[in-house]
Parts: C-alpha cells; structure tokens; sequence
C-alpha cells in the first residue's frame, strides 16, 4: 500500500501538486496537446483520419528553427510571428501530400500520414547531424534561437510561455469556424454524409477534405513551431514524445468539439506530465502514459456508439478517393 | 563492382516478417476488415518471443507460439469492437498499436537488466547443392527456416481463398456481406476468423524479426513494418503472389540501409532510411489502386 501511496504522491508532485509543476510542467505540456487536439477533430469533423500530427509538427518545428536562426534578432515578437507563420506553411505542406496522393490517386490518409511521420522523424535526424548542426558539431542539435526570438513567458520564473495563449485562442476559434460559418458546415457536412453534402449542399466534397487535411497539418505545423520558440529554443530528435498520437486520444475523448479539446488536451497533460513525475520518484517507465491515452480511446469508441465514424464517408461510392471508389 | 549476393540475402530477410504480416492481413482485408492495429500485433509478438525466448529450456517454436498468442490478444479486441460492435475500424485499429506499443514498452523498461537479453538469430537452413549456386543461392537456399514457412504460406493462402469454400465465403463476405448471408455465410463469424488469422499472423511477423533478425528486443522495434505491410497488400493487389512480390521490393528497400553502412558510401543513413516509406508513398500513388473488396472498411456489414 505505502508503495501505491508514493506513486500516487509522485504523480501527483508531478502533475499539479506544486506551482511549478502546475506552471512549468503541466500547462506547457498542454499546448501542443491543445493545439495537435483542434488539428485532429478538425480533419476528422471532415472525414479524413490525420494520424500525421506528429511529422506535421516537426516539419513545422523545423520551418520555425531555420527562420529563427535566419531572421535578424531585432525583429523580435515579429520575428517569432515570422517563424510561427513559416511552420503553419510547412505542416500545411507536409499533409498537402497526403491530402493529394488521397484526392488524385486514392491513397489511404491513414497509410500516407504515418509514412510521412517516419519520413519526417529521419529528415529531422539528418538535418541536425547535418546541415543544420550548431557549429561545433558535437551535438546532434541545431544552435539556440536568440533570446528576442523566443515567445515572451506569461509568468516570470516559470516556463510558462504566451504559447498558452495561442493554443486557448486556437480552440475558441476553430469552435466559431467549424459551427459558425460557411466552411465549417461544408466541413460538417462532408464528414457527415458526402453524398448528400455533394447533391443537396452542393459542397465539392473533394476539396473539402482535402483542405480540412492541410488546414489540420498547418495547426500541426504551428504546435511545433511553437515548442520551438517557447520551450525548446532548437531543434532535436525527440523533440515531441509523441504530441501527435497523444492528440488523436485528445480529439476523440473531446468528442471532436473543439472547445472540449481544452479540458481534455489539460486531462493529458496531466497524465503524462504525472506520468512522468512518477518514472522521476517511483521508478515507474513514463510510457504508462501511452497506455492510458488508447485506452481512452478504446473506452469512449466503445462505449459512444458508431457516433465517431469516418465510415459514412468512405463506404460511399464517388465520395472520393475511397477504397471502393479507387476500384474505378 | 559491387558483390549483390548479401544484398540479396539480407532482402529476403528483411521481407520475411513484411511477408508474414503481409500475406495474414490480406486475408483480412479480403473478408472486409482493415487492422490498422496489425503495427501492435507485430510489436506485442515481437516482445512476446522475446520474454519467451529469455525463459530457459524454450525453443523457437515456443517463442512463435507465444508470438502468435499476443497478436491474437490484439486482434481479439478488433474483431469485439470492430466486428462484432461495428465501431470505426481505423480509430479502434490505430488506438490499439498505441496500447501495443505503449504496453510492450512498460514491460521492457520494468524488465531493468534483464532487458540486455541477446540471443543467436543467425541460425540458417541451408539446402544442400541448390544454395551454392552464384548470386542467388544464399538469398533464396541459406535463410531462416520461418522464411521457409512463409513462402509456403503464399500458394497455401491463394490455395484456401480461391480454391476451397472457406476462402469463397471470405471473399464473398469482403465484396458483399449480405449476398454472402443470403447464401448461408455468417459474415461476423467469418470476420473475427480473419482477423485472429491476421493478428497471429502479424504477431509471428514480430516473432520473427527478434527470433530471426534482431537476436533481441527494443522499443518500437516494429518501426512502421505493421503499415508497410498494410501498403504492401495494396500494392499487391490483395493477391498472395503479388503480395509475395510487394514483399520483396520492400525488403530490398529496407535492406539498403545494410548495403550503404558495409559499403562505406557517402549517403547519410538517416536519408537511407527514409527510403521504404517514401518508396511507399511514391508506389502507392503509382500502384496502388484496383481490386480492393468492396466492403472494405466499412461499418454496416450489410445487416
């Protein structure tokens, strides 16, 4: 008993027990968990499964390392809105090429996003034991953003950075995008049932989708390019222990509404960063964390009914680049 | 000039478990269910061979065994929630590779020192005569004996699926659940059967990459080979030569990262590296279409 008290003591050191844990630890875990989260439910609200969240991310952060180290310091805030802006194009240009190897030629999304994870893991491992090493070459890293460059912290003392902010606005605003204006229906509608978004709503199916996967690749992007100027400050291998599969787990307890994705991107937060707490003082492996995250959503797909389905979309023949439809 | 012979011999290794895992999810997929979790069965099979082969007095089939016993206890949780209660085969299949390989993870890091366990995978069959012919003969004649089993399983699969009622039946599930219940098919029951064979299948895919390549375990070991193996049946056409032939491609693919480290070429190896999954994307978008079963995927199982 004494040992599941003190791991529980651990976690809960870990996690939120201490204002620096809370600070430092829990809220900037909840940023790209926050962020990936939207970026998930979005693709999904619009029928395509984005399980690419974790190459996006690092080719946004990437994007936000090479602008960071290029751009004259004294552009300062600019600067970083510069970098955040250059990862947004490069996870929306990372998912482009599943988006259109899915619309031209019918390629599974699932398939195409995790081989471009596994491209985007080497590219970043060559890239900083290559061309982008800092300039001892020692480490397999690339040089620090300057300070200017770096998102201001929103508590002095703590790690806590403006990064908070953006992922709080990212949320609210794809809530008012995905149920508030013409897009979001069209999105809805597509995810809903394509067919009838195509013949009665006159919706380009197609297109829809295609777009709601770029747009879920730059929130990717743009996670990344913010654990670069906020927490990291350069790029390494590992930089993300798995932001985007955590976020699949984050969108679907959420439900796939956007403004859930908050509560729930801080639940995970907690989880891992207690998670972590508890391999620190209890010597429990941290990978825990992973096994919670798919048994949530092993427990809410069980449990919500054939709600959460992508599958009105796919076995509907001419609704695009189905397994089906490519038979043509 | 370059000596392609160990090429060769490390293609058709490498191919081994893309092969098993390959031939056992087209099966599959031809009764309609797509096992995005097929990533988990290998690396759950993999750590099961593994702790079973760290056990003394326990051969390699015992390791297989328990190989083929953790892919099924992934699988089963498919085929209850995908089959039987119909939820979205992607989100359940992609939540279970993440339960796999989170799992698999925590046993081998609470394992501390006994997770340095090495042991021989280097243990040929070689047939006499046949496999001291040039070039070929290591490749095809001196390899593992599951490369052996695996090959046989490509004509016994095509064998039960196009020449024996319980491959008619699985087939006719895939295209049309209803057609095949209206002719007395119980398209559930077919289903979950494919899937247990799919997911042992994929748990002796990981099985043989620590029994028969790697001597050992490492986390995520399975390093994407559960999703080749789900483009390689595509790209095969759901057929079992043409997944044979996929196979191979991509074994070659993957063992070009052997080649360029002996050869001391001037390519960096994380680049080498990316070679089967962008070959992958590139195939894919070439190839990959045609043949599908028509109900692949899909929720309502014509009930």
């Amino acid at each position: 008993m004494t040992d599941v008290a003190a791991i529980a003591e651990a976690f809960w050191r870990g996690s939120l027990g201490t204002s620096s844990a809370l600070l430092s630890g829990t809220l900037v875990r909840a940023v790209p968990l926050i962020i990936v989260g939207v970026a998930v439910a979005i693709a999904f609200r619009g029928g395509v499964f984005n399980i690419g969240g974790e190459g996006q991310l690092l080719l946004g952060a990437v994007a936000a390392t090479v602008v960071g180290l290029h751009v004259p310091a004294g552009l300062g805030l600019a600067g970083v809105l510069l970098a955040l802006v250059a990862a947004a194009t490069a996870g929306g240009i990372w998912a482009a090429i599943a988006a259109v190897l899915r619309a031209r030629f019918g390629v599974l999304e699932v398939i195409s996003t995790i081989m471009l994870n596994f491209v985007a893991l080497s590219l970043v491992s060559w890239l900083v034991r290559g061309p982008m090493q800092e300039p001892t070459h020692v480490y397999p890293q690339t040089s620090a953003l300057p300070e200017p460059l770096r998102l201001p912290l929103l508590v002095p003392g703590t790690r806590l950075h403006a990064g908070f902010l953006i992922a709080i606005a990212t949320s609210a605003l794809a809530w008012l995008v995905v149920s508030r204006t013409a897009a979001g229906f069209r999105l809805r509608a597509t995810g809903e049932s394509p067919t009838a978004a195509s013949a009665a709503g006159g919706v380009n199916v197609a297109k829809t989708s295609a777009w709601a996967l770029v747009v879920s690749g730059a929130l990717a992007g743009v996670a990344g390019g913010i654990e670069i100027t906020g927490v990291t400050f350069a790029l390494y291998e590992n930089l993300s222990p798995g932001y985007g599969f955590a976020a699949i787990a984050v969108a679907i307890l959420a439900r796939l509404h956007p403004l859930t994705v908050l509560g729930t991107g801080l639940l995970f937060a907690v989880f891992e960063t207690g998670a972590l707490g508890m391999q620190r003082d209890a010597g429990v492996p941290s990978v825990v964390a992973s096994v919670l995250e798919a048994a949530a959503i092993l427990i809410v797909i069980g449990f919500s009914g054939a709600r959460i389905s992508l599958q009105r979309r796919r076995s509907l023949p001419g609704a695009g680049p189905s397994t089906e439809s490519a038979r043509q | 000039m370059i000596d392609v012979a160990p090429f060769l011999e490390a293609a058709v290794r490498t191919a081994t478990p893309l092969l098993i895992a390959a031939i056992g999810e087209s099966v599959s997929e031809r009764a309609g269910v797509i096992n995005i979790g097929l990533e988990g069965c290998i690396i759950a099979g993999a750590y099961a061979a593994f702790a079973a082969a760290g056990m003394p007095e326990t051969g390699p089939v015992a390791g297989y065994c328990a190989a083929a016993l953790a892919g099924v206890a992934v699988g089963s949780v498919l085929a209850v929630l995908s089959v039987v209660l119909r939820r979205d085969q992607i989100i359940v299949g992609t939540a279970l590779t993440m339960l796999a390989l989170g799992v698999t993870g925590t046993l081998f890091r609470a394992r501390g020192s006994a997770s340095a366990l090495v042991f021989d995978a280097g243990s040929v069959v070689r047939v006499p005569v046949l496999s001291e012919i040039p070039v070929i003969g290591r490749a095809l004649f001196a390899q593992p004996a599951i490369t052996y089993l695996a090959v046989a399983c490509v004509p016994a699969v095509w064998w039960i699926l196009y020449r024996t009622q319980v491959g008619l039946a699985l087939r006719a599930v895939g295209e049309s659940p209803s057609a095949a219940r209206s002719a007395g098919v119980r398209p559930r029951l077919v289903q979950s059967l494919a899937v247990l064979f799919g997911s042992a299948m994929g748990g002796i895919a990981g099985g043989a990459l620590v029994l028969a390549q790697a001597g050992t375990f490492a986390e995520g070991m399975s390093a994407g080979r559960g999703f080749l193996a789900i483009a390689v049946v595509a790209l095969g056409r759901w057929r079992p030569a043409g997944v044979l032939l996929a196979s191979v491609v991509f074994g070659g693919a993957m063992a070009l990262q052997f080649v360029v480290q002996a050869l001391g070429w001037r390519v960096r190896y994380e680049l080498v590296l990316m070679i089967p999954y962008v070959l992958t994307l590139v195939a894919l978008g070439a190839f990959g279409r045609g043949n599908a079963p028509a109900y692949l995927a899909r929720v309502d199982a014509g009930d």
